[in-house]
């Protein structure tokens, strides 16, 4: 079937199989292999993608319900060569070792600093629990996390002055 | 070809026997020396080639067969290249796994060559371009890869001085090299390295010395220097294998059998092989389809109706039993010493007051890396290239070549920066199932396997059994001391106590699931059980765990970790009540000291365990990367938590009956406690691993502190993975 997919702001025609997800015609047919397969069971979160500013499961996702909806991918967060704070931040911190997850960290992560600027620390575990890191890097991804929400702190209290 | 079932003739304590041999390559160095220096120089123009040369007494080697003293060939362990515009190129066989040795081999070269780390590119795990290098496990990379090569960086530096004092018809010995350039102090002249190459093909081959610069006067080294490459992490641009692409090419799966040691009986692929694109590959008791993309592929696989027969078999109830039972192949110690004696433990029962004989267990557990096995596969004219995340490049081409009949020469595996391992990805079973289904189609092949084959169909870190019998004074002296380990391995198995009458005996015995390396190795289960039972004496003779210890260690290396991990966790400063205990433990392997100290938190009415506090002291010589360190030391310590108090593999015959992250918990942002790292920085030592002896700490020090709180002694790995009331 055919698809029009809006994808970082793009919108893409893709030819989809009808059980096609949309991890596998973001990876798949649009090369954004950004986003990772990790198990195909919406247990790991490292396809998560942005819905509508909502982190989702892309593995879960049926690409044909992703249609008309505005994705955003890791790829997509870099703005004129500029990085995401919280890409930013993941990257001063160095919040990966393997860095498999490191793509769905971030993406939960933007989700969750768009919906709430300055989680505390139990709110950010709470959001995040549905990520696995496997080499147990978690207190670095929590540390980027802050850091990311402090500097949003302060663009907003810069923006409102 | 044997489909899925290829032999791993590789577990945990071959690993081990392997990682000590000293085992000579069949590699000639002249042959491969001459290859690959005129492939050098026409791959990168003139310049100045180092390369370190290892004699097979000191090579780790994975081939067969023990070479004689006469016959010991030499090798090349590492290329380094200054091209003729500065930049410098290294080759090593190692491979980046996580474990940041990308970032911290290129400090070590950076320090001793003068430049700024942005020149340096490290070319690893690529079987054409990178001498043999046995593998990236037993915390190796930085004791060994590391001074060699710092040492062929040193004499590169050298060369381009003396290249310089010739151009200027000066001495050398005022010569400065800094920043890439040689400077001469009197005349204020410079030159750049790349200037300095130009026009030359110079290849000098050095032995294995031990490198120059102390680390005390490191000024690159030692310092936290960010990732390499690491904004490729955060924007999603780094192509690990399964991102991967080739031109044409196609998308691989295997139908898996029904259970282990199954055989095919029948198989109908007719509807399969109806659907556009999809190729259908049977060979023995491997069946596999090709189809045009991920999708296609998984339809393909569901539509053929495949019959297996596979025999009877065990189940995890009976497993530790099972373990206990002699091996089917008596004698096998895997090159290991199966036992060392000192004095006579018959006498120091004898002598002691109190004896004390408890059992240990541990699960098979899962290393479940988050980039599941994955390899892509492309013949050319007979030769074949394979992109796979594997810590064993070399064996993974050697095995290739002996299942496709095709000389070693004909294979190249290449390994793109992997998503982790954890000692999981020592062999190559997807990389031949790609080459196979890459042969039937005639295109490239790609094959990514889905977490359920991950959980199923790799294998797992050892189960084991150990039992350990000690004898106390009164005093708190451990006189005799008798261990005995079935199955998890020999890693770690000596104590580091002061013992005057040991007997310590690994136990070969038939594992009922395929079992292999796992970061650590059998440290972590000859860890917890050590660490427990030394926690039970200290409580039976009525001390203080942490004096108990430090009682029985001459180790001051082991005693310095205990202290500084007791300092920062304020050890003693408060008790232990019924919700809310302190434990401790610690030990020495590969060369790092760790002493981890846990706070543990019982819920009173759902008796649920959080642990809510880890210190973890580590020290294992020079650090070359403190930020890197104790990132290692803190995800170590963190992933000790799953096999500690939760993950544990269940199967029932010849089936994983856990297979996916929903069923087998690992540890998540909701299980992490605050962890703290203390680094020991010895700069008068050389620097050892530390990427994997940071995690055998944390099971024995939170097993200790349910103790303490709960007065519960726990002996099995996990300790609660169903919660406190089950499990006692």
């Amino acid at each position: 079937m055919s698809l029009a997919l809006l994808v970082n702001g793009i919108e893409h025609k893709v030819d989809a199989a009808p059980d096609q997800s949309l991890l596998s015609v973001l990876r798949d047919n649009l090369n954004l292999t950004g986003t990772k397969y990790g198990c195909g069971e919406g247990q790991c979160g490292a396809c998560t993608v942005l819905l509508n500013g909502r982190p989702m499961r892309s593995c879960r996702t049926l690409a044909s319900s992703a249609a008309g909806k505005s994705i955003t991918t890791i790829e997509g967060l870099e703005q004129n060569g500029r990085l995401h704070p919280v890409q930013e931040a993941f990257l001063k911190v160095e919040a990966f070792e393997c860095g498999y997850c490191t793509s769905g960290m971030i993406m939960s992560a933007v989700a969750l600093l768009k919906q709430n600027p300055s989680p505390s620390e139990s709110e950010v575990r709470e959001f995040m629990k549905g990520n696995v890191c496997r080499c147990c890097t978690y207190p670095r991804i929590l540390q980027a996390v802050r850091v990311a929400s402090t500097r949003a702190v302060e663009r907003s209290v810069e923006q409102a002055r | 070809m044997s489909g899925n079932t290829h032999t791993l003739d590789l577990d945990v304590a071959q690993a081990l026997a392997l990682e000590n041999a000293q085992q000579g390559s069949t590699l000639k160095l002249d042959y491969r020396f001459e290859l690959q220096r005129r492939e050098f120089f026409k791959l990168l123009g003139g310049g100045l080639l180092v390369g370190v040369c290892v004699s097979s007494l000191a090579q780790e080697s994975g081939r067969k067969g023990r070479p004689s003293e006469e016959n010991l060939p030499t090798s090349l362990a590492a290329w380094l290249h200054v091209a003729e515009d500065g930049k410098i190129t290294v080759y090593t066989g190692k491979v980046e796994v996580g474990q940041n040795i990308r970032t911290s081999l290129s400090q070590q070269i950076a320090e001793e060559l003068r430049v700024p780390m942005q020149s340096i590119q490290l070319v690893m795990g690529d079987t054409a371009l990178c001498p043999f290098d046995m593998g990236t496990f037993g915390s190796r990379t930085t004791p060994v890869m590391g001074p060699r090569l710092r040492n062929v960086a040193a004499t590169a530096r050298e060369q381009l001085i003396t290249l310089a004092a010739r151009r200027w018809q000066v001495s050398r010995d005022a010569l400065v090299a800094a920043d890439g350039k040689v400077t001469d102090p009197r005349s204020r002249k410079s030159i750049s390295y790349g200037e300095l190459s130009r026009g030359q093909e110079l290849v000098t081959v050095i032995p294995d010395d031990p490198p120059l610069e102390l680390p005390k006067d490191w000024r690159i080294a030692g310092t936290a220097a960010p990732k390499v490459d690491g904004r490729a992490f955060v924007t999603g641009e780094h192509k690990y294998t399964p991102d991967m692409k080739r031109p044409g090419m196609l998308v691989g799966k295997v139908v898996r059998p029904s259970a282990f040691k199954a055989s095919l009986v029948s198989v109908d692929s007719a509807e399969a092989e109806k659907m556009p694109g999809v190729t259908v590959v049977r060979d023995g008791n491997f069946v596999g389809v090709v189809a045009p993309d991920e999708p296609g592929a998984m339809r393909a696989v569901k539509a053929i109706r495949a019959e297996w027969k596979a025999p009877q078999q065990s189940s995890d109830a009976t497993l530790f039993s099972d373990l206990r039972k002699p091996t089917s192949e008596p004698g096998e110690t895997y090159g290991m010493n199966p036992s060392h004696v000192a004095g006579s433990v018959e006498q120091g029962f004898a002598s002691a007051d109190k004896t004390l004989s408890q059992t240990y267990t541990v699960a098979y557990i899962a290393h479940a890396p988050l980039e599941p096995r994955a390899a892509l596969a492309e013949w050319n004219n007979g030769k074949l290239t394979v992109w796979t995340g594997t810590q064993r490049p070399f064996a993974v081409r050697d095995d290739l070549a002996e299942t496709f009949h095709v000389s070693p020469d004909n294979v190249r595996v290449i390994v793109p920066d992997t998503g982790s391992a954890y000692g999981g990805k020592h062999v190559g079973d997807a990389a031949v199932e790609a080459a196979r289904l890459a042969k039937a189609a005639g295109k490239p092949v790609r094959v990514v396997w889905t977490r359920e084959e991950e959980f199923t169909w790799a294998y797992f870190r050892p189960a084991g059994v150990i039992d350990v019998k000690s004898g106390v004074r009164k005093d708190g002296t451990v006189v005799a001391w008798r261990f005995d380990n079935y199955n998890s391995g020999p890693s770690a198995i000596r104590t580091p106590y002061n013992i005057a009458n040991q007997k310590i005996e690994f136990h070969a015995s038939d594992s009922p699931l395929r079992q292999g390396s796992y970061r650590g190795l059998a440290a972590t289960a000859n860890h917890f059980a050590r660490e427990t039972h030394m926690d039970e004496l200290a409580h039976a003779v009525g001390m203080d765990p942490l004096e108990f210890r430090l009682k029985n260690l001459q180790d001051s290396r082991l005693a310095a970790v205990f202290q500084a991990a007791a300092e920062k966790f304020g050890w003693g400063r408060e008790k232990s009540f019924p919700a809310r205990g302190f434990g401790i433990a610690g030990g020495v392997e590969k060369g790092g000291y760790i002493a981890t100290c846990a706070k543990v938190e019982i819920d009173p009415t759902s008796r649920d365990v959080a642990v809510r506090r880890i210190v973890a002291a580590f020290e294992c010589g020079a650090i070359v990367n403190p930020d890197g360190l104790r990132n290692q030391v803190a995800g170590a310590a963190a992933q000790g938590l799953g096999g500690g108090l939760f993950e544990a593999i269940e199967f029932s015959n010849g089936k994983i009956t856990n297979a996916h992250f929903a069923d087998y918990r690992v540890p998540r942002f909701s299980d992490m406690p605050k962890i703290e790292v203390v680094l020991l920085d010895r700069k008068d030592l050389p620097p050892a691993g530390a990427g994997e002896t940071p995690i055998v700490g944390t099971a024995p020090a939170v097993g200790n502190a349910i103790f303490a709180a709960t007065r519960i002694r726990l002996r099995s790995m996990p300790l609660v993975p169903r919660g406190l009331q089950k499990a006692g």
